[in-house]
């Protein structure tokens, strides 16, 4: 056997195994946040016997997920019903290929970047259809043809929002638009740059992030109170657990994502907080600034989920064809035309 | 043939590719045929990122696989009749569609194998790294020699949608 080949396929595992262990333990930290920061702003405690602080409330519950029967009701399809998690997982892991976690914490800066991240991402809506109509159920299928909906509605103010930071970097790689807000200040962050145009670019995509990955105000695909659970009702024990992951990851995807586009990606808002390091020092200073960066995000989204009410299905179709598009369109022709002109300094 | 990461990657991938697309033409559930029309989908975009075209991949992705393939299954799901049916993909007329379709199978090996005996040896051959960045070139000619088909192609898809909601809109009478 090619001994170089052998090697180099080991070196992709082991970077492959360590990203997925990477989201498990946020995942799994993500949740028990969560119930912690909703027990807090609904004045009760949450959990917090298992461990200091109960933090290993989480890990247990997923012990329990992973012990659990695995029940395939009678008349769904069997085959589709447990391929459809994994087709869901699958893409929520694969986005992470090109996350810069830090200066040289990339596990591959493709030249298309953002564009596969776009792309990667549409697979769930895929699964998610899937998992609907498979159960046999008729609140897993009129989840399902709500996420189907939502989903395709709202990738286009996504990705029409997206467009934004790549016209002011002039790249479509992670890396690339990183490099574009260097210089040490926070004010070369593209959010503060080019007069609100990237700032309305990052609600238009925190907007339509937040349906892209069936969050609270947008989790009409799910909606305890009126579908059951949508289409994950009939899933049970480790195929449910997938699910979870897959939306606790997208959700971290989602704020990742836009703290590299417009919030620097992993530099310090004052260039004296690590700027000036070099090598393995640089590296954990720019980690920590990504991951800190990104947590206030997910601290912001579950702020969200414990405050805000549902959105209704016909509210949430008109505010993504009517409002959300005609914007996107129109800070894309804003961006273009700022940067045309030359009157942005790039 | 030497065992190089580029041969591996193309073997299961081209494999994964052609076995899905059987699939897809012999199942007698629908649903399952459109699922593994995505895995043929997903496998030619493997094969662009192979030949170095990676924008390419990325819009076979976002199309194919997440606006078509979704397309096809919300059709599916919507029409009740299919629910459970076992379906043959196969009609009356099966002895004309297999002549066609050897008749077109045999003009495309034809030409391959013409292209072979030329001396190209495509399958060990690695495909050459493009020597400036292909999202740029790309770029650039859709904005300069091509922009008036470019332009022409999404005026007919803004046909097409203002005459689907001409069909589709309601009489008020």
């Amino acid at each position: 056997m090619n001994k170089e080949l052998l090697l180099t396929a080991g070196i992709h595992l082991l970077v492959a195994i360590v990203i997925l262990g990477f989201i498990l333990f946020v995942v799994m930290y993500m949740i028990w946040g969560l119930r912690r920061i909703m027990g807090f702003m609904q004045v009760r405690i949450g959990p917090n016997r298992l461990g200091w602080q109960g933090l290993l409330q989480t890990p247990a519950d997923a012990l329990k997920l992973l012990q659990k029967e695995d029940v395939i009701p009678k008349g769904a399809d069997r085959w589709l019903f447990t391929i459809a998690p994994i087709i869901v997982f699958v893409p929520a892991y694969m986005v992470y290929v090109v996350m810069p976690f830090g200066d040289g914490l990339i596990a591959k800066d493709l030249n298309i970047g953002i564009l596969y991240v776009s792309a990667i991402t549409s697979i769930a809506v895929i699964g998610i259809v899937i998992a609907g109509w498979a159960s046999n159920n008729k609140w897993s299928l009129l989840g399902a043809f709500r996420a189907a909906a939502q989903l395709v509605a709202y990738e286009v103010p996504m990705i029409l929002a997206l467009c934004v930071p790549v016209i002011f970097a002039g790249s479509l790689r992670m890396g690339g638009i990183i490099e574009a807000q260097e210089g040490g200040w926070f004010t070369n962050w593209f959010i503060f740059r080019g007069y609100g145009i990237p700032a309305l670019a990052f609600l238009i995509y925190m907007a339509a992030g937040l349906a892209e990955v069936n969050h609270i105000p947008f989790d009409i695909m799910e909606a305890e109170s009126e579908l059951v659970a949508g289409f994950n009702v009939e899933y049970s024990g480790m195929k449910f657990a997938l699910f979870f992951l897959e939306e606790f990851a997208a959700a971290f995807t989602i704020c990742a994502i836009a703290v590299t586009l417009f919030f620097g990606g992993w530099h310090a808002p004052f260039p004296f907080l690590g700027e000036n390091l070099t090598g393995i020092a640089k590296m954990a200073v720019s980690l920590f600034w990504f991951l800190a960066k990104t947590a206030v995000f997910v601290f912001v989204l579950m702020w969200i989920r414990a405050t805000w009410p549902r959105v209704r299905v016909d509210q949430l179709m008109n505010f993504g064809w009517k409002v959300m598009i005609p914007m996107g369109l129109f800070i894309l022709l804003a961006a273009g035309t700022v940067v045309t002109l030359g009157w942005v300094k790039l | 043939m030497e065992i190089t990461g580029y041969n591996v990657a193309f073997i299961a991938i081209a494999a994964m590719t052609v076995t899905s697309a059987i699939f897809v033409v012999t199942l007698p559930n629908i649903l399952r045929s459109a699922l593994f029309l995505m895995f043929t989908f997903i496998g030619v975009a493997g094969l662009y990122v192979l030949a170095n075209a990676e924008i390419l991949a990325a819009m076979q992705l976002l199309i194919y696989v997440g606006a078509i393939t979704v397309l096809i299954l919300f059709a599916i799901v919507l029409t009740q009749q299919l629910m459970g049916a076992r379906i043959t993909q196969t009609s009356r007329n099966i002895v004309l569609g297999g002549v066609a379709a050897i008749a077109v199978f045999a003009f495309i090996a034809t030409t391959f194998v013409s292209h072979f005996s030329k001396g190209s040896d495509m399958i060990a051959a690695q495909p050459a790294v493009p020597t400036s960045d292909p999202l740029l070139m790309i770029a650039k000619m859709l904005i300069q020699p091509y922009v008036l088909p470019f332009e022409l192609a999404s005026f007919i898809l803004l046909v097409a949608m203002v005459g689907a909601i001409v069909i589709a809109k309601e009489d008020k009478d």
